[in-house]
C-alpha cells in the first residue's frame, strides 16, 4: 500500500503538483489558500523549482503566461477575489492557447465577501472566466485525495488539449487534513511542446504566442477550432460518480466539499426510508449532461435536488441537462456557512414525490 | 563597402505604421543589438498592446504577445523558465507607464534580467490620440481637449528618473530619435541594454523619445521639432542608472 | 463512528490535539479527517476544530452534532453544549468551567487541565491532558497504541516535547474526577 500523509488540502496539490513536474509557481497572498503558497515556498527551492510571489494577482497569472509560453509546466493559486483580478489573464491564456493550472480555493462573496467556504463561484468558473467566447476545464474535488489525484490529471489536460485546467476547491477542503497518497498514476502520452517560445536557435521559423486576430474570420476560426477542441474534451474527459442513484426517486446534485455532507444525508434518508441517491459531477466544466439526462429518463427517479454552498448556480446546469423532464429543486447555504446533513435530510424529505 | 542590410532579427513583413512614426527606426535598431550581439537564436521577446503590439510579426524572434500593461510579468515568466535566454519587452508609454505600472515597478524591484524597449510619445496611438501618462502639461489630445490640466488629469510621469531609485534596476537611460547623432546614440543604448541583460546584473530600461505625427496633428519635420522643444526639456536625455559604473560618475 | 468536537482559546493547543487524533487514526487504519477554524479568530480568539475517526468514508467532515465534546473555555462549552448527541460524552477542563452541565443524557468529565499542567510543570499541554482523559472514556483507540503515536509524533529535534507529552498524556488517562 502507498504511504500515506497527513495533510491539508492545500498542501496536498501543490505537492502533487511538484511530483506532477510544475516547475514554476507564481502566487499572492489570500485566505484560504495560503497552505498551497506557503508549500511552494517552502519547497520547490528544494526540488528544482521556482516559487514567487508576485507583486499582485495579475501580475502573477501574467508571470503564468509566460512561463506556460516558455513551454514549463506552471501554476498559480488563489481565491475568488484574485481570480476576478486574474480572469484578463486568463482570457489571453485561453486566446493564445497556453496550459497552466489554476486553484481557486473558494470562500465566500461578492466582495470582499468572508473567508469561510463558499461554492458561490461556480458560475464564473463555468460560465465567466474572462471575456470572449471560451471555457476551461473546471475540475472539482471532493477530498485532500482528490485535491493531489485531480492535480496531477490537471496538469497532463492542459498539456494535452492546450487549455488552462481550473481545481476548483473551497475552505473546507483546503483547509482539512485526511490522509493521502501520492502513488504515480501512469501518465497520459503529452503533445510536444512545439509552439513554445524557447528562442528558435536558428533551426526553425520564429514561435508567435498571441491572442490577436485583428481579422473577423481569422479570429472566429480560430474561436471555432477551440470550440472543436471543447467538443473533444466533452466527449472524452467528463467525470463523476454516482451513489445509490440505480433504484433512487430522488436525486441529490451536488459537488465538492456539499457532495460529501450530501452523502450523509442519502444515508440517512435511506435509514428513513427515503430512496435518495447522489449524482456528483468531478468535472463542473464538461458538465456531465449526457449522464445527468440518463438519470432523468429512468422512470423511478422523479426529482433532482442541487444541493450547493451558494443561492442556486448549478441548478440551471442540472435543469438543462435534464431539459426539465422532472422537478428540480434547489438547496443552498451561503456566505461561508456549510449545510448539515440533517438540513439537507429535510429538504429531501421537502421534495421527494414533489413539492409539499 | 557598407551594404545598407535588413537585420537578421526582423522578418520580412512590411511595417504597418504611419508615415513618419519612429517605431520603424526603433525596432530596427532593437534588431541591430540583438544581431550585433549575436542573440537572435536564443532571444524571446514581449510585444505590448498599442500600435506595436504586430512586433511579434515583425521580429524574427520568438514572440509572445501579453495583455496590455502586463509584458514585465510575462518576461518574468519566460525569464524564470529559462534564465538563459534573452527576454525584452518592448512597451508604448500607456502601455508601460499607466495601465502597467505596478508590472513595471516590480519587475525593477526584483531585479529581473529582463531588458524594456520604452517608447514614450506623449500619447495613445493605437486608440486615437488620447492623453498618455506621460502627455505634457497644456499637450491638447482628444481625451484632454483643453490642455492636460494638472489639478485635473494630474502631472507626467517621469520614468527612468523614478525607476532609477529602485535597487533592482541595473539600467535606465533616456534617449531620443529626434536626429541622426541621436539615433546612433539609441542605438548604443540599446545594445548597451542588452549587454547589462547578459551579465545579469539586474533591469535595464531604454526610454526612447518618440514622435506620433498622426496624432500629434503634425508633419514628421514639425513633430520631430516638437520632440526638440517640449519633451526634452521635461525628459531630460542622459543615463540614469548604471550599476556598471561607480556611484559618482552617474547622472 | 466518532465525530469529535475540540473548542476553546486560540493558543491552548486545541488544533494541535486534534492532529494527533487523527494521525493516531489514520495509523490505526481508521478513515479521518481534521477540519480546523480558520482566519484572524484563529490568532487569539476562539477556536475550534472537527475531527472524525470511522471505519467508513467520512462524509461531512464537520461536525455538528458532536459525539464527544472536548471543551476547554466557558465560551465554548455554553457554545456546543446542546450540540452533543444524546448518549455522547463531554470533557472539559473545570479549572476554566466554573459551571456543570445541565444535561443529563451525556457522559460528563470534568478534569483541571489547566491547574493540572501548571502544578506539574507541564505549562501548555493542558490539551494533552485532555486527551489522556478522551483515551481513558472515549473508547476510541488503545492507550498504548495512541501515547505511542503521540511520542513518535513530537519532532526529533525536540525529544524532550515527546516525554512531557506523555507525562501529561498519563495525567490526564490517570485523573479520577
Amino acid at each position: 500500500m502507498a504511504q500515506k500523509y497527513l495533510m491539508k488540502g492545500n498542501e496536498a496539490i501543490a505537492e502533487a503538483a511538484i511530483r506532477a513536474g510544475c516547475k514554476l509557481f507564481f502566487g499572492y497572498p489570500i485566505t484560504p489558500q495560503t497552505e498551497l503558497s506557503e508549500y511552494m515556498a517552502k519547497n520547490m527551492p528544494k526540488r528544482e523549482g521556482l516559487s514567487l510571489q508576485a507583486e499582485s494577482e495579475v501580475a502573477a497569472i501574467n508571470m503564468v503566461l509566460g512561463a506556460s509560453a516558455a513551454g514549463a509546466r506552471v501554476m498559480t493559486s488563489t481565491s475568488g477575489p484574485g481570480i476576478s483580478l486574474k480572469s484578463e489573464g486568463i482570457s489571453y491564456i485561453v486566446g493564445s492557447d497556453l496550459p497552466c493550472v489554476i486553484v481557486n480555493v473558494q470562500r465566500g462573496g461578492p466582495g470582499l465577501g468572508g473567508i469561510q467556504p463558499a461554492q458561490s463561484d461556480y458560475n464564473q468558473a463555468t460560465k465567466a472566466l474572462g471575456h470572449g467566447d471560451m471555457h476551461l476545464i473546471v475540475l472539482a474535488p471532493a477530498s485532500v485525495q482528490e485535491m493531489a489525484t485531480l492535480t496531477g490529471e490537471a496538469f497532463d489536460l492542459a498539456d494535452i488539449y492546450r487549455t488552462p485546467v481550473m481545481l476548483l476547491a473551497d475552505g473546507a477542503l483546503g483547509q482539512m487534513m485526511e490522509p493521502v497518497d501520492f502513488e504515480e498514476k501512469p501518465h497520459r502520452a503529452l503533445p510536444k511542446k512545439d509552439w513554445a517560445c524557447t528562442g528558435h536557435g536558428g533551426s526553425r521559423k520564429h514561435n508567435i504566442v498571441n491572442s490577436l486576430y485583428i481579422e473577423p474570420e481569422v479570429l472566429e476560426k480560430t474561436v471555432v477550432d477551440r470550440f472543436k477542441k471543447y467538443e473533444q474534451i466533452e466527449q472524452n474527459e467528463v467525470k463523476y460518480e454516482e451513489y445509490l442513484t440505480e433504484d433512487a426517486e430522488i436525486i441529490i446534485v451536488a459537488y465538492g466539499i456539499t457532495s460529501r455532507i450530501a452523502k450523509t444525508a442519502v444515508r440517512n434518508a435511506r435509514e428513513k426510508g427515503i430512496k435518495a441517491g447522489l449524482f456528483r459531477p468531478i468535472t463542473l466544466y464538461p458538465f456531465p449532461e449526457k449522464q445527468l439526462d440518463a438519470l432523468a429518463d429512468k422512470e423511478n427517479i422523479k426529482t433532482f435536488l442541487s444541493v450547493e454552498m451558494n443561492m442556486g448556480q448549478m441548478v440551471k446546469d442540472v435543469k438543462l441537462a435534464i431539459s426539465c423532464k422532472k422537478d428540480v429543486y434547489h438547496f443552498g447555504r451561503t456566505g461561508g456557512v456549510i449545510p448539515t446533513p440533517d438540513e439537507i435530510l429535510t429538504n429531501i424529505e421537502k421534495y421527494v414525490g414533489g413539492a409539499k | 563597402m557598407v551594404v545598407f542590410d535588413k537585420p537578421k532579427a526582423l522578418t520580412e513583413t512590411p511595417f504597418h505604421y504611419c508615415p513618419g512614426c519612429t517605431h520603424g527606426i526603433v525596432h530596427r535598431l532593437v534588431a541591430e543589438a540583438i544581431d550585433g550581439l549575436g542573440l537572435e537564436d536564443n532571444t524571446i521577446g514581449i510585444a505590448p498592446v498599442g500600435c506595436s503590439v504586430f512586433a511579434y510579426n515583425y521580429f524574427n524572434c520568438d514572440m509572445i504577445e501579453a495583455p496590455h500593461g502586463r509584458a514585465p510579468a510575462v518576461a518574468t515568466g519566460v525569464k524564470r523558465a529559462d534564465p538563459s535566454k534573452t527576454v525584452f519587452t518592448y512597451q508604448g508609454d500607456g502601455d508601460l507607464a499607466a495601465i502597467g505600472t505596478a508590472e513595471t515597478v516590480h519587475a525593477g524591484a526584483r531585479g529581473e534580467n529582463i531588458t524594456i524597449i520604452f517608447i514614450n510619445n506623449c500619447i495613445y496611438g493605437m486608440t486615437g490620440g488620447q492623453m498618455a501618462p506621460t502627455s505634457l502639461i497644456g499637450q491638447v489630445t482628444t481625451t484632454t481637449p483643453y490642455g492636460r490640466d494638472p489639478n485635473l488629469q494630474g502631472s507626467p510621469l517621469r520614468i527612468c528618473e523614478m525607476l532609477s531609485t529602485i535597487d533592482g534596476v541595473a539600467y535606465a537611460e533616456r534617449v531620443s530619435v529626434d536626429n541622426v547623432k541621436n539615433v546612433l546614440a539609441t542605438k548604443k543604448a540599446i545594445k548597451k541594454a542588452f549587454e547589462i541583460q547578459q551579465k545579469k546584473i539586474g533591469l535595464s530600461i531604454i526610454e526612447v523619445l518618440s514622435t506620433c505625427p498622426t496624432n500629434w496633428g503634425l508633419s514628421p519635420t514639425k513633430a520631430t521639432e516638437w520632440l526638440r522643444e517640449n519633451m526634452i526639456p521635461y525628459y531630460p536625455l542622459g543615463v540614469y542608472k548604471d550599476k556598471t559604473k561607480e556611484e559618482g560618475e552617474q547622472k | 463512528m466518532s465525530a469529535i468536537l475540540l473548542a476553546g482559546f486560540g493558543g491552548q493547543g486545541i488544533l494541535f490535539a486534534g492532529k494527533q487524533l487523527v494521525r493516531a487514526g489514520m495509523e490505526l487504519g481508521k478513515q479521518v479527517s481534521w477540519l480546523p477554524s480558520y482566519g484572524p479568530e484563529m490568532r487569539g480568539g476562539t477556536c475550534n476544530c472537527s475531527v472524525n475517526v470511522d471505519d467508513d468514508a467520512i462524509g461531512s467532515p464537520l461536525v455538528t452534532k458532536p459525539d464527544i465534546l472536548i471543551a476547554m473555555n466557558l465560551p465554548s462549552f455554553q457554545k456546543f453544549e446542546e450540540k452533543v448527541v444524546s448518549g455522547g460524552i463531554m470533557i472539559l477542563d473545570s479549572s476554566l468551567i466554573n459551571i456543570k452541565t445541565t444535561r443529563n443524557d451525556v457522559n460528563a468529565y470534568y478534569i483541571p487541565a489547566t491547574r493540572l499542567a501548571d502544578e506539574n510543570g507541564l505549562k501548555g499541554l493542558a490539551n494533552v491532558i485532555m486527551l489522556g482523559k478522551l483515551i481513558r472514556v472515549g473508547s476510541l483507540m488503545d492507550y498504548k497504541f495512541f501515547r505511542d503515536s503521540l511520542q513518535a509524533s513530537s519532532p526529533k529535534s525536540k525529544p524532550m516535547l515527546g516525554e512531557l507529552n506523555c507525562k501529561a498524556f498519563d495525567i490526564g488517562y490517570n485523573y479520577e474526577d
